[in-house]
Parts: structure tokens; C-alpha cells; sequence
């Protein structure tokens, strides 16, 4: 709490009912010009670490996504040379399939969606200058970029990175003579609990923010549906990663100090990390995928020129969501010999859970449903965000039924399962957000039509991979083996070919990434004229701000008067209602 | 330098000033934390009925001094926000400082148990009891030394008359670290 700057404001500045007025202050005055390390390392200024959160998590995705390139590669051609990357032995192997998964949902999924976004959009849509605690926020990044230095530096120390799998089960994870990766295991456990500390910080500031500093006139249900998800996305983390630290701690003394609380010989019980992990796991699934339906939600709405349909509805849907989520993780330990009788009951509430998710797609089709739907880029992702997801949730029934997991388990269904869930929040989530907010971030527009062949094409790659996926699953491949030649029953024509297939979707995938990048170069370096404030024609507040938006955001801090979505109001000529525009006849 | 707060800072939309809302919802992210932990705990001590004979082995006497020593440490916590309240920053700041010298007591006495108990053989790797009450005692004693540390940065703001709402910040913090302590003290001393 007390940094050691002292503040300028006078001490009892918090008093309740303060009246937030924005003309007697005088903090966006002062810009003296920054040094690089004063503007990108220690800014205050939530869009500036909204930026650097975004760019340090697409930094790791390329990371994640070249270490996926390097074993599907494996696993496609075995023990071939791999170009750009050598021959793979099989502990590399492991090494790569660990921190793809550690680093695709904690340096990628988290940063982007929840933290670049959360800190770029809740200042600007609830319409005030920054977040409520700017060093604690700039502290978070910094706590975040430490803990993705220590994540990669693990990679060059002695045994190699971490490989006992990014669920880190024990006996695997604990022991160096198992996973033969000492210091490497350390730093990985280290990275990921300070990653948690990070967003918890971040988190704090995202809740109290939102509820605390929201523009005048603008109550709880007036705020936009990604500002309430990210809310709700950071106190299911808050409330549900508390065990794992704790988990975490007791894994680094297993690991250093030869205790005993994962091993079964001396006591211990390794199950118990299974219940740390998962507790946390499975709500951590619903942290990433909030603030990506939020977004899509936000973006449905402005494309079919519609009011989002049943919004209220909608956030029962999600608190639903975030209750429930906290009693179905045991479906992951099925076969880890819990109890039956428990197992019944974890598939009931693992089954009922994709009640409240289904509401949520069947409400954004109600409000795409006679709408004046604009198929542009973001709105082709946001659209292709429900619809693949909900392939992956479709899927998910077959996992959550206990006698038909006791099959699916640990094979490559699992997998595509859960890449049907991830990609589209985490990549599908991440391209609908920048492609929506870059005009607002950059004050330039994106190519639609370089747009559009790249959603086609990565669309087109991400099924590509997924779907042979499941069959392969389906006809029993398991998902820790590095070389299917080893295994008769496995090393089949048709199932190798399959394999080949999703990997040269893989590769697909990543080339059209290419056009992505050509695209942003393209955009930064043309001479384009400002698209102005609000180019999609949208209601929220973060389209009243300038684009970019200056230090402080607003020329003046708006007032809000309705809801986010009035679109297509029947009295009015144009068909959108912005937040803050008074309504007809008053004087201000 | 000095640092202005952004307007966002001084809105107060729930009518709870963002110090303290954001104060209890760290609280809760510790909850959430200690709670893993003690229940993990309490789920093996259910399963091993023999660490009774280990728990025999802890210090109850300085176990109660310390509960005794933090209790009292929390009324000082008490009496410098309502020094912070009537806007008597130095009377604050002394309350504080008397605060931390509790902390440090507890510290003190912490560790010349844990010397003793190490000397004695009871180290962190004798059984699954040792493991679970050095972990869940050293957390909650990294707690006490960060709350020390935050209240020395309040403390002297408060003495200059300045950030005086975050004694009371300060307070909660340390009652929470109180609380735990309340759960640790029988669980891990009294339990045999």
C-alpha cells in the first residue's frame, strides 16, 4: 500500500462522497518528454500498460507457438530433422509440450485478454483518467515481466526447462531423478507463482476501479458487458488461485528441501496437488473465457446495430457461471481414483455448467436475430469466437460424463477439447479485441480486406489441426507419446496420416499469422488521416476519448445518461445513442 | 518526484473509500490462500492420527505468549486509527511504531522457538506435521514482517500528517494477520 512516493493530493482526498467533478485538478498538465525506460518500463498510465502487457503476451505466444511447431513436427514426421529447430529428443519433447501449455494460458490467454484488456478498456469505459491505484498497476507489470524473464531463462539452465507437463502432477513434477530437470522445475514453479501475484494485483485494481470510479450517472448495470466480465474474470481468480500459491509453496519444498507433501511413501498424497491444481484449473478456465465473450458480446451488439439482448440475463448468466465453476474440478481426477459416488456428483455439476454457457451464445444469436449485421473483421471474429467455442464446449459433455471419460482420458480429444476452448479465447479472443480497439489505440484503420484472408486462412488452419485431432483421440492416442512409431497398436497409416494433417494445419495457421503482421507494419508506417473518435459508430464511452487517447484520457470526464446499448432506437435518426450524449432538451 | 493521483482515485462510487475496498479484497485473495493451505492440512491430519505424538512436541508456552503478544499488538493498531481519525498523525505514528515492536516480539520469540525445536531434531523434513507447521508458520510469519514493513512506510507519512486513511488500512491488514493466527495457534499447538 505505501509506496514510498509521497502524493500530492491532500491526505483525507478519500472521503465518501467525494464529489468527482474533474475541473479542479491539475495532473494532466505536466508532460515533461520521458526517457524510453521512464515511458515503457515505469509508465503509470493504464493504455501504456495496457500495451506493454499486450506485447510482452504476443512476444510469448510466438514463443508458445514455436515450441507447438517443434512437436507437432515430431509428432507428424518422428525423429526427422525439424527445420529451425533439430532434432528433438523426447525430454525436449516434454520440455516443449510443458511450456507451450504454461506459457499459451499463463503469458498469452491471462496478459492479453485479461490484463492488456482490462487495463486498456475499464478506465475508458466506465469514463474516468487511469485506473484507481496506477503504481500498483505499473508494480503488476513489472512482477509480470519478471516472472516471463525467469519462465524463459529456465529453458538455459542445466537439465533443460521444466517437463513434468503444465499440470506439474507429482510424484513427476517433485522429483529431479524422475524429470530430470532440477533447477528447471524451480524456476518454472517460481515464474508461474509470480505471474499469480502479478494478476492479483492487477485483479485488485480491475474490481476496485470498476466499482469505485465509474464515470457520474453510470451505475453497475450501465457499465459494458467486457467491463463486467473482466470484473467477475478477476474475482474468480482471486478466489479460486489462493490454494494453488499455497500448493505452489508446498511443491518448491517438495522439489528443494526434500519434503514430503506430494509423496505417497512418506505420507504425503499426491492427489491432494491434483485438488490444489484443479480447484484453481478449472474456474481458471472461466477467467480466461469471461473477458473473450464479453468482447465478442460488446462487439455483436455494435455490428448488429441491435441492444444486446437480455444484458441483465446475460450477467446472471455469468455469475451462474462463476459459482458453479468453483464445484466442478474434480472432473479432472476421474480416473485418479476418487470415489464414484463423488464422481456422480462432479458430473452432474460439470453438466450443468454448460447450461448458463449455452444461455450466453443462445442470447448473442437472439441479438444477431434481425439485427443489421455488418460482417466486418472484428465482427467475423467475434462470430467465429461463439461458434468454435461452442464446439469446444459441445465436446466437453463427453469429458464431463464420468463412464465416458474413463475412455477419453489423456488422449488426444482431451486435447482437441480444450484447444476448442483455448484458441478461440485466447487467439480468436486477442485478434476480435485488437482488430475492434486498434483504430482507438493506434488512431489508424486496419486493411479489412487483409483482414478478412487472414481470419479465413487462420480459421482455416485452427480446424484443420483440431478436428483430425479428435479422431486420433477418439481411436486411442494417447497424449504424452513423442513417437507413435514405438507403439504398434498406434503407428497406423490412417492415424499417422491424420497426424500429418493437423500439423500441416499448424502450419497454416502460423504462415497466415504473417499477413497479420504485414498488416499492423503496413497500418504503423502509411500516412493515414484519423479515423476520428469513433469509427464503428459505438455507444460506449471509450469511443468519446480521442483516438489515441491522450494522458488522462478524456477533455473532459463524461457523464453517462443510458445504458451501452441503445442502437437502433426507434425515435431517434441515427441509429446509435453514445453513453455520454445528454438527452433531448436538457441544458448541459 | 511527487505523484498525483488520478481523478480516478479520489471517486468513490461505492461510498467506500478505495484504500479499504481494496484492502478487503486482498484480505479475501489471503483468505482464499491461508485457506488452501490449513485445509490441506486439516485433510491430512484427519488421515494421520500419529502426528498427534509430533504435535506433542510444540511449544504451547510460547505459542500463548505470542497470541497474547499479537493480540496486544493489535489494540496499539486500534488506538493509532482513532489517533488518525481525530487527525493526530504523530500520536498515530507512535501507536504504529508500538504495533511493529509487537511484531517484532513475536518475531524474536518465533525464533528462538524454532531454534530450539531445530536443535530438538524436529526439522521440516522429520514428518509431514514439521512440513505443514514451518510452512504454515513461516507464511504467516512472512506476513508479519510485510506488515511490519508497510506500517514503518505509514507510520512515518503519518508522523509528517500525511496519507493518514491508510493507519487505518494498515489496521486491517494486521488484524487480519491476527486472525490467522487465531486459526494457526490451535491447530498447530493445542491439537495433540
Amino acid at each position: 500500500m505505501s509506496n514510498a512516493a509521497p502524493t500530492a493530493t491532500a491526505p483525507h482526498a478519500h472521503e465518501p462522497g467525494h464529489a468527482p467533478d474533474g475541473h479542479s485538478h491539475d495532473h494532466h498538465d505536466h508532460h515533461a518528454p520521458q526517457s524510453f525506460f521512464q515511458k515503457y518500463l515505469f509508465s503509470t498510465d493504464h493504455k501504456m500498460i495496457a500495451q506493454q502487457y499486450m506485447w510482452t503476451g504476443v512476444a510469448m505466444a510466438l514463443i508458445g507457438g514455436f515450441l507447438a511447431y517443434a512437436f507437432r513436427m515430431q509428432l507428424a514426421f518422428p525423429d526427422k530433422w525439424i527445420p529451425g529447430y533439430g532434432y528433438m529428443s523426447s525430454l525436449e519433447y516434454n520440455t516443449a509440450v510443458t511450456n507451450h501449455g504454461t506459457i499459451m494460458i499463463f503469458w498469452f490467454a491471462m496478459p492479453v485478454l485479461i490484463a492488456a484488456f482490462g487495463n486498456l478498456l475499464i478506465p475508458l469505459m466506465i469514463g474516468c483518467d487511469d485506473m484507481v491505484f496506477p503504481r500498483i498497476n505499473r508494480l503488476s507489470y513489472q512482477i509480470f515481466l519478471l516472472s516471463a524473464i525467469i519462465l524463459i531463462s529456465s529453458f538455459f539452465v542445466k537439465g533443460g526447462g521444466f517437463n513434468g507437463a503444465w499440470t506439474a502432477y507429482p510424484p513427476l513434477s517433485a522429483n529431479a531423478e524422475y524429470n530430470m530437470a532440477g533447477t528447471g522445475s524451480t524456476l518454472w514453479v517460481l515464474a508461474v507463482a509470480l505471474e499469480f501475484v502479478a494478476f492479483l494485483l492487477g485483479g485488485i485494481n480491475f474490481i476496485t476501479t470498476a466499482m469505485s470510479a465509474r464515470a457520474p450517472g453510470m451505475r453497475l448495470w450501465d457499465m459494458p458487458l467486457v467491463v463486467w466480465m473482466i470484473v467477475i474474470a478477476s474475482i474468480l481468480f482471486m478466489a479460486s488461485v489462493g490454494p494453488l500459491i499455497a500448493g505452489a509453496v508446498m511443491l518448491l519444498f517438495d522439489q528443494n528441501f526434500g519434503t514430503f507433501f506430494f509423496n505417497p511413501e512418506r505420507g504425503g498424497d499426491p492427489v491432494l496437488w491434483q485438488h490444489l491444481f484443479w480447484f484453481f484449473g478449472h474456474p481458471e478456465v472461466y477467467v480466461v473465457l469471461l473477458p473473450a465473450m464479453g468482447m465478442s458480446g460488446d462487439i455483436i451488439a455494435v455490428f448488429s446495430r441491435k441492444k444486446i439482448f437480455a444484458y441483465k440475463t446475460l450477467l446472471y448468466t455469468v455469475f451462474a457461471t462463476g459459482i458453479i465453476s468453483f464445484f466442478v474440478w474434480a472432473h479432472h481426477q476421474f480416473i485418479a481414483g476418487i470415489d464414484p459416488r463423488m464422481a456422480n456428483i462432479f458430473t452432474v455439476t460439470t453438466l450443468i455448467i454448460s447450461v448458463p454457457i449455452a444461455e450466453m451464445c443462445f442470447l448473442f444469436i437472439a441479438t444477431l436475430y434481425g439485427g443489421s449485421i455488418r460482417l466486418t473483421v472484428p465482427m467475423l471474429w467475434a462470430l467465429s469466437f461463439v461458434a468454435e467455442f461452442l464446439l469446444g464446449g459441445v465436446t466437453g459433455i463427453f469429458l464431463g460424463a464420468s463412464g465416458a471419460d474413463i475412455y477419453f482420458h489423456d488422449t488426444y480429444f482431451v486435447i482437441a477439447h480444450f484447444h476448442y476452448t483455448f484458441v478461440p479465447i485466447a487467439v480468436i479472443g486477442f485478434f476480435m479485441g485488437f482488430t475492434f480497439w486498434f483504430p482507438k489505440m493506434y488512431g489508424k484503420m486496419l486493411n479489412e480486406t487483409l483482414g478478412k484472408i487472414h481470419f479465413w486462412i487462420t480459421i482455416l488452419g485452427f480446424n484443420m489441426i483440431f478436428i483430425p485431432l479428435f479422431f486420433t483421440g477418439m481411436w486411442g492416442d494417447h497424449r504424452r507419446i513423442y513417437n507413435y512409431s514405438h507403439f504398434p497398436e498406434l503407428h497406423r497409416v490412417a492415424l499417422q496420416d491424420l497426424r500429418i494433417v493437423a500439423t500441416v494445419g499448424l502450419l497454416i495457421m502460423i504462415s497466415a499469422q504473417a499477413i497479420f503482421l504485414f498488416n499492423v507494419i503496413k497500418t504503423f508506417r502509411a500516412k493515414q488521416e484519423n479515423p476520428g473518435p469513433n469509427p464503428w459508430h459505438s455507444n460506449t464511452l471509450d469511443w468519446s476519448a480521442p483516438s489515441p487517447p491522450p494522458h488522462g484520457n478524456f477533455a473532459e470526464l463524461p457523464t453517462v445518461f443510458r445504458g451501452p446499448y441503445e442502437y437502433s432506437h426507434p425515435e431517434r435518426e441515427s441509429d446509435f445513442w453514445p453513453q455520454n450524449e445528454p438527452p433531448p432538451g436538457s441544458s448541459t | 518526484m511527487a505523484f498525483a493521483k488520478p481523478i480516478a482515485t479520489l471517486r468513490s462510487a461505492t461510498g467506500v473509500p478505495v484504500g479499504r475496498l481494496a484492502m478487503w479484497w486482498l484480505l479475501a485473495s489471503e483468505i482464499v490462500i491461508f485457506g488452501g493451505l490449513l485445509m490441506s492440512y486439516i485433510m491430512h491430519r484427519i488421515g494421520h492420527p500419529e502426528w498427534a505424538a509430533e504435535a506433542a512436541h510444540t511449544n504451547t508456552v510460547a505459542g500463548a505468549i505470542n497470541t497474547v503478544v499479537l493480540l496486544s499488538s493489535s489494540l496499539s493498531a486500534v488506538l493509532a486509527h482513532q489517533a488518525a481519525q481525530m487527525g493526530n498523525g504523530k500520536r498515530a505514528a507512535r501507536f504504529l511504531w508500538i504495533t511493529i515492536g509487537g511484531a517484532a516480539t513475536f518475531l524474536v520469540v518465533k525464533s528462538f522457538e524454532w531454534t530450539h525445536e531445530i536443535h530438538e531434531g524436529f526439522v521440516l523434513t522429520r514428518s509431514g506435521f514439521w512440513s505443514f507447521y514451518y510452512c504454515a508458520a513461516g507464511l504467516h510469519a512472512l506476513h508479519v514482517i510485510a506488515g511490519s514493513i508497510a506500517m514503518g512506510f505509514v507510520a512515518v507519512d503519518a508522523a509528517k500528517g500525511r496519507e493518514l486513511q491508510r493507519v487505518e488500512y494498515a489496521g486491517i491488514y494486521w488484524h487480519f494477520v491476527d486472525v490467522v493466527w487465531i486459526f494457526l495457534f490451535p491447530l498447530l499447538y493445542i491439537a495433540k
